[in-house]
Order: C-alpha cells, then sequence, then structure tokens
C-alpha cells in the first residue's frame, strides 16, 4: 500500500491497465478527499506535536468475487485512489504474483532510481576536508 | 439615528473582473502554468504549505497564482481550503532520523558520520544577480557521486552519549491541536511547536534575531540543519495497523545551546527546535531559536521579560492569517462605529466651548 501511496500521478493505472482490463468491483466507500495531521517529536524522539495537514484520498471497494481492496494516498487524485484500491484488492486473488511483478515491482524500481539519483547528487555537495600545508613544516 | 444601507454589488463585482484582468496581467506574455509555479517557484510554494499548514504543492502552487504571489493572501486561500476537508485522522509522529537528506549540515561538529552536505543551497553563492536566467536555456546537469547507504544518524546523538545535552524522552502523549481547540495559555510545548511551525516568517525571524541581538540571548549553535523526505505513516483503522500513506519533504534544526545550570539543572547543552513544512531553513532555524527561548521555564532561567520569552505574545501574534484578518479588517466601511465618534468629538467640543463662554463671562 506505501508503494501505490507514493506513485506518481497515472503511473499505477498506465502499468495496470497495460497488464490487464480491469476487473468489475462495487464501492463500499467511494473516493474522498480529506486530509491527515502529520505529527512529529519535539527534538525529533520526544513528545509528538502536530506538524500541520497533507491531503489524501481514500477509497474502498469490493470485487465480484469479495475481496475488498482499500487505499488512502497522497493527494487529490480520486483516479489514483481508485486503482491503488483495485490492486489492493487483486493482490489477494489468484493474480497477486503477476501484479506484483507487472505493478509493484517496477513501481518499486521507479522509485528507488528516483531516491537514488538524489541522493548522488546530495552526495556530491559532500564537503571533503582536507588540512591545508601547516606554516612550520 | 441608523439607517441600513446596502449597495456596492456593481462595483465588487467590477473590481473583481479587474483583478482578474491585473492577475493576467498583458496577454502577450505567456500564461503561468500551475505545474511551472510548483517546479520552478518551489520555495515560494513551501513556505504557503508550511504557513497555511497544509501539504500539497499543486494546491500551494494554485493558490500563489489566485494571489497574484501575495503570500499571505496565498496562505489564507490554503487555510480556508484546509477547514473545509475531512480530517481522516493522525499520522504517527514522522522520523526525521530515516530522513532521505537533500542537505545536511552542522556548525558544530566539522567531522560527523555522515559528512557535511550542502544540497541545493544558496549559501556560498555570491548574491550577484544572474543574468543568463533572464534568458531561456538549459541548465548543466548536476554532477552525483556514489552514495552511502543507510540513514544518517543526528548530532545530538553523540552529545548524548556524553550526557552533556538534555535528552528528549520518548513520550507519546496525544499532542493539543490549536485546529480544534482555542489556543489558550500556558501552552505546553508540543502546542507551542504546532503554532510556531505555521507561524509568519518574517515575525518568528524577527524574534529569533532579537535573541541574538541580547533580548533574551540563549547562545544558540545550529547542532544540525538537514532537509530532505520522511515517510508518513497512518494507522488505518479498516486494516487494524500503520501504512505509509505518503512522504513529505520537511527542514529540520536543532540548536544546542549553551546553558550553565539551574537550580534543577547541571551544567549542559539545551536544544530549541524546529521543523517545518518543504524546504524553508530560514523558517525552521528561527523557530528552533523561539522555541528554545519560550523553554526559560521549564529550565528554570530567569524570565529578562524579552519579547521572545512571552509566550502569550509570540502566540497570539505570530499567526499571519488572525493579524492579517483583524488588520485589514479595520479599511472595511465602518461608517456607523466612525458616526458615533463623530458625534462623540462634536459633543465634547460643544460642551468645552460651552464652558470657555462660561469662565469669560465670569
Amino acid at each position: 500500500m506505501g508503494l501505490l501511496a507514493k506513485a506518481p500521478e497515472g503511473r499505477v493505472a498506465a502499468l495496470l491497465d497495460a497488464e490487464i482490463s480491469r476487473p468489475a468491483f462495487t464501492w463500499l466507500r467511494a473516493p474522498e478527499i480529506g486530509s491527515t495531521m502529520v505529527r512529529a517529536r519535539a527534538g525529533a524522539t520526544g513528545a509528538p506535536f502536530n506538524l500541520g495537514e497533507m491531503t489524501i484520498t481514500r477509497c474502498a471497494l469490493t470485487l465480484e468475487t469479495g475481496e475488498v481492496g482499500h487505499s488512502y494516498i497522497q493527494g487529490r487524485s480520486k483516479a489514483d485512489a481508485e486503482v491503488a484500491a483495485l490492486v489492493d484488492a487483486l493482490m489477494q486473488t489468484a493474480m497477486a504474483s503477476r501484479l506484483r511483478e507487472a505493478v509493484l515491482a517496477p513501481l518499486e524500481t521507479g522509485m528507488a532510481t528516483m531516491k537514488a539519483a538524489r541522493a548522488a547528487k546530495a552526495a556530491a555537495t559532500k564537503v571533503d576536508f582536507f588540512t591545508m600545508t601547516r606554516g612550520e613544516d | 439615528m441608523y439607517v441600513a444601507v446596502k449597495g456596492g454589488e456593481r462595483a465588487i463585482e467590477n473590481a473583481h473582473a479587474w483583478l482578474a484582468e491585473e492577475r493576467r496581467g498583458n496577454t502577450d506574455v505567456a500564461e503561468l502554468s500551475i505545474a511551472q509555479i510548483r517546479e520552478q517557484l518551489s520555495l515560494a510554494v513551501n513556505r504557503v504549505m508550511a504557513e497555511g499548514s497544509l501539504y500539497d504543492p499543486d494546491l500551494a502552487a494554485l493558490a500563489i497564482k489566485q494571489a497574484r504571489g501575495d503570500m499571505i493572501e496565498a496562505i489564507f486561500l490554503i487555510r480556508a481550503y484546509r477547514t473545509t476537508l475531512p480530517r481522516f485522522g493522525a499520522s504517527e509522529p514522522v522520523d526525521t532520523g530515516i530522513m532521505a537528506c537533500d542537505r545536511r549540515i552542522s556548525a558544530t561538529f566539522k567531522d560527523l558520520p555522515g559528512g557535511q552536505v550542502l544540497g541545493p543551497t544558496f549559501d556560498y553563492t555570491h548574491r550577484l544577480l544572474d543574468f543568463k536566467l533572464a534568458a531561456d536555456g538549459d541548465v548543466p546537469k548536476a554532477p552525483s557521486r556514489d552514495a552511502e547507504t543507510g540513514t544518517v544518524p543526528h548530532v545530538t546523538e553523540f552529545l548524548n552519549r556524553e550526557g552533556l545535552i538534555e535528552e528528549a524522552p520518548h513520550n507519546d502523549t496525544p499532542p493539543p491541536d490549536l485546529t480544534r481547540e482555542p489556543l489558550e495559555m500556558p501552552a505546553d510545548r508540543a502546542l507551542r511547536l504546532q503554532a510556531l511551525t505555521r507561524a509568519d516568517e518574517g515575525f518568528t525571524l524577527g524574534l529569533a534575531y532579537s535573541t541574538q541581538r541580547g533580548y533574551g540571548r540563549n547562545h544558540a549553535f545550529v547542532g544540525e540543519l538537514r532537509i530532505g523526505s520522511v515517510p508518513v505513516e497512518m494507522d488505518i483503522p479498516e486494516l487494524g495497523f500503520a501504512v505509509e500513506i505518503g512522504e513529505v519533504t520537511l527542514t529540520e534544526c536543532e540548536t544546542v545551546n549553551q546553558f550553565t545550570g539551574s537550580k534543577t539543572e547541571p551544567p549542559q547543552f539545551t536544544r530549541g527546535y524546529g521543523l517545518v513544512f518543504g524546504q524553508t531553513e530560514r523558517k525552521a532555524i528561527s523557530m528552533a531559536l523561539v522555541d528554545r527561548a519560550l523553554r526559560w521555564e521549564e529550565l528554570g532561567e530567569d524570565n529578562v521579560g524579552a519579547p521572545a520569552q512571552d509566550a502569550e505574545f509570540v502566540l497570539y501574534h505570530a499567526d499571519n492569517i488572525q493579524a492579517t484578518g483583524f488588520l485589514e479588517h479595520i479599511k472595511l466601511p465602518h461608517y456607523v462605529d466612525f458616526q458615533s465618534e463623530l458625534e462623540l468629538v462634536r459633543k465634547l467640543r460643544r460642551e468645552a466651548g460651552a464652558q470657555q463662554v462660561q469662565e469669560a463671562a465670569e
């Protein structure tokens, strides 16, 4: 669910639709935009405090075969919430390993690549200290 | 006599139509897209998210466009939108110890695990206008280098090992929420931190600067400043466990402050904490300094009467939406109020005049 929540907009839909045609489902809860209060800790490790809210979209659906899918994803894309819940439900069916390979694995690789690229740029800005020649030498 | 009047509808409509036209500016110039604002004015977007207290870069970019770049107006739009959203819950406290750092520096230790990582900073630039930016052009790709994997430890952990710095012991008290209950004094640290993280950047900066100049001086060093993304986890009631629901970029500043000890505490370093949405380091450093100044009472320090030590003064004046709302309302019609004042002054003058005539006659 974490991967689905953080995927770039439209990415999960593109991957899923390239692999299968979407099964029918009924809404348990139609996509709804709301917020969650993000908390943090004073001094990083101490008592919690409220940092501010972030937008999230959630929904729940059930497949004709009875599996229930939930999604809570960052942002305000109802289409992304729908497809995330659909994948969540399908991952409980026989299609799980196929979707893990066709949807989740590419999402994971894509995100790891993006993270690595950022980390590599940060690493290039790391200061290498060196000692200047001392006067007495 | 009070006479109710109405009017101005047409004037207001026309004013708003002209506002829309002025917002667009000269139509020979290409219109700004939300994506352009989000990508190219990202620090403005970050400020609007931080002070609007809602993490959503697209909405913040839209607010900046709608507000014609007026930051406080944009923050106002975000605050207003925020109130329309149903709240689905609260996240687990984010763990800044596992932050994927774009930037991480310490002013107190040169050599520290993880190193000094400058990130995309304005520091060490010459602050000369770059006329190349006035022309279109491609930007050369930023160099990269093999990155160490693993998390970057917090600097305060090193000092903690020697017991030279006060600890921030783990605690799970549910925090008060000023968006749900009015801010009341005395405000505990959790409430103060919530108010400060969404406080006006300029006001917070000014107060922080005042502590450096001597109004409640607390000798702050930037123990650590880090900027990067952290995952946000929330407990999902339907599932019964916490899952990642997204990721936010945060700026965290921990100050290390000189402290000679008090009646209750031994000499040690104390800490101030700043944590703000987005890449917002001026605000995060300011927040840490003000947080530390406001902690005088719990650390057993003297109240020297400095503005930054006065929680009521700081917290009740730090919110730019409250401030601008009250300040700007005085430009709206106060015809009746003013009429009564006018009557009063006329009456006083008449009485004073009558008295003078009487005195002269005597």
